[in-house]
């Protein structure tokens, strides 16, 4: 636990800077107040990634906040990344968190849109959007570089924020989601996390885009990778939209004996494919509904992270 | 045009029931254009409510007030209103409510429920497309509102969900930033949305409070 006086920052930051390939995997709260799931979530991923994301209130399903789970994350010894949403908070609410976060000891902040309200299990609610991710990414970069709040007015003990985002290279329009990339990057993004990676040709091709325009030396690139356990949560990914599956590898599930063992194994095709791949810092694995496995996908890669000794446990 | 629906019919006839003499109020303006309170459906509106056994007895008249939300268009109806113990309103929420204000004492029931701002896309189709923000920004956009056709009102472009040119939150909804993309890319102004919009100032929107507006060149304090 840093301190919470001092200066410390992101080790995030610092191993991407040091040229590590970095590893991130997430925490997904809890729908309940019981702070012991977080802590066993962040112990699975204790000294196993560079970072876990803690999601906020994901697929718009009401879970324990995710600047609370990022806290208690952080207490248990694993650094986190605070994902904020502009789908339930306004400016006024969005600048207070992000006052708190920074006091609490959270340095890592991915901005995100967020899934529609209606989505979720509260289809009834108002949504707020007040802000989108750009300006969100934006007004942190403000704080961080201007100590600006979004008024313009100077504010003290501003926060400095590590500020993350993410791309979904398969969603359309292509040429105006690459044009946004690079829009939240002017803004202030360092580093982006994609959506879940199963078609490596399609996001090679992206890549290649990417790298014509020198984006991955102005950011950060962070492939996701999913890991299914069974035939069927693949078919669940697959309807998500904006997501894309070769068949290839829904009929490899179908065929399979050992579904858990080929959820595996496809994932770790994808990462050894994606390693290779020019200009990418690093994965961020999502295993949702089977967290544990994470420790064993990031072995079997040899991609355990060298700690450098001053981090924060 | 102002697009509303009809409510259900249960409804309608709970908050009618008290009354034994009813004037049903159709408007002749965009709730007739959008085939919901004009004098076609108000008559219609009319038939049914006159089968309903819980209204035994209920005498109806049905009349056609050209503009709900305008003074001028009621005159000629006074005596109808003045007649009738509640006026069942087929305009739009302004039209109910102007009414409201004009016979304080009178019981004006709605039978609409006003939904949005849109056009007639097809026969019996109507989609949204204006919320009324109070600073418009169709300039920036190629003609294509991001407030009211895209479901987060996103200013920056797309989110990651837009697919095959559908929103995430329904393939029936067409994403506004596909649209605004298609349309500025024909024309060659994609550099358009280069710019990066700052935060939006809502106070020109609801969230400034109720709205009102006075026109210097034709508006008369009156002392
Ligand atoms: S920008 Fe505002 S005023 Fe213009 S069309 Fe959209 S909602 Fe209406
Ligand atoms: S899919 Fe398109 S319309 Fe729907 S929320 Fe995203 S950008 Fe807006």
């Amino acid at each position: 636990m840093p301190s919470l006086e001092n200066e410390y920052i992101s080790g995030l930051q610092r191993a991407y800077e040091s040229g590590e390939f970095v590893v991130t995997a997430e925490i997904g709260p809890p729908m309940s107040s019981n702070a012991s799931h977080v802590e066993k979530s962040a112990d699975v991923l204790r000294g196993v990634v560079h970072a876990a994301n803690v999601t906020d209130n994901q697929t718009s399903i009401v879970r324990m906040s995710s600047l609370a789970a990022s806290y208690i994350g952080l207490t248990r010894g694993v650094e986190t990344i605070l994902q904020m949403t502009c789908r339930d908070r306004n400016r006024i609410a969005i600048q207070s968190d992000l006052l708190g976060a920074y006091a609490l000891g959270l340095r890592n902040l991915l901005c995100l849109s967020g899934d529609h309200q209606s989505l979720g299990n509260h289809p009834q609610s108002k949504n707020v959007f007040d802000l989108d991710s750009i300006q969100l990414i934006k007004a942190v970069a403000d704080m961080k570089n201007h100590s600006i709040f979004i008024n313009g007015k100077k504010g003290k003990n501003m926060p400095k924020f590590f500020i993350g985002t993410t791309t979904n290279p398969f969603a359309d329009p292509r040429e105006l989601q690459i044009i946004r990339l690079k829009k939240k990057i002017e803004a202030g993004a360092q580093f982006v996390q994609t959506q879940a990676i199963y078609d490596v040709d399609s996001f090679e091709s992206w890549m290649s885009e990417v790298r014509s325009l020198g984006l991955h030396n102005e950011v950060y690139i962070q492939a996701g990778i999913l890991v299914n356990k069974s035939l069927r949560s693949m078919e669940m990914t697959k309807k998500v939209s904006g997501m894309s599956i070769p068949d290839e590898l829904i009929e490899r599930m179908r065929n399979s004996e050992n579904q858990e063992e080929e959820g595996i194994t496809i994932a770790l095709e994808i990462i050894d494919r994606l390693r290779k791949i020019e200009g990418l810092s690093g994965i961020h694995i999502m295993a949702v509904g089977w967290e544990k496995i994470v420790p064993t996908i990031i072995e079997r890669a040899g991609l355990m992270p060298t700690f450098d000794s001053n981090h924060s446990d | 045009m102002i697009v509303a629906e009809q409510k259900p019919i249960e409804e309608i006839v709970q908050s009618i029931k008290p009354y034994k003499k009813l004037l049903i109020a159709a408007c002749g303006t965009c709730v007739t254009v959008c085939m919901t309170g004009g004098e076609k459906e108000a008559i219609e509106l009319c038939t049914l409510l006159e089968l309903v056994s819980e209204l035994e007895g209920i005498q109806i008249r049905v009349k056609t007030i050209e503009r709900q939300c305008d003074r001028e268009f009621f005159v000629d109806f006074e005596e109808d209103i003045e007649w009738a113990d509640a006026v069942l309103s087929m305009g739009c929420g302004v039209g109910v409510q102007f009414f409201a204000e004009l016979y304080p004492g009178k019981h004006i029931v709605p039978a609409l429920n006003t939904k949005f701002f849109g056009v007639t896309r097809d026969v019996g189709y109507w989609t949204e497309f204006c919320q009324g923000c109070g600073e418009c920004l169709l300039e920036k956009t190629g003609g294509v509102c991001p407030v009211a056709r895209c479901s987060k009102s996103l200013f920056n472009g797309p989110c990651g969900g837009s697919s095959d040119g559908r929103c995430e939150i329904n393939p029936d909804i067409e994403c506004a930033w596909q649209i605004i993309y298609d349309r500025l890319k024909a024309q060659n102004r994609l550099d358009l949305l280069l710019e990066t919009l700052p935060p939006r100032d809502w106070s020109s929107s609801r969230d400034g409070g109720p709205r009102s507006l006075r026109k210097s060149s034709v508006y008369l304090e009156v002392d």
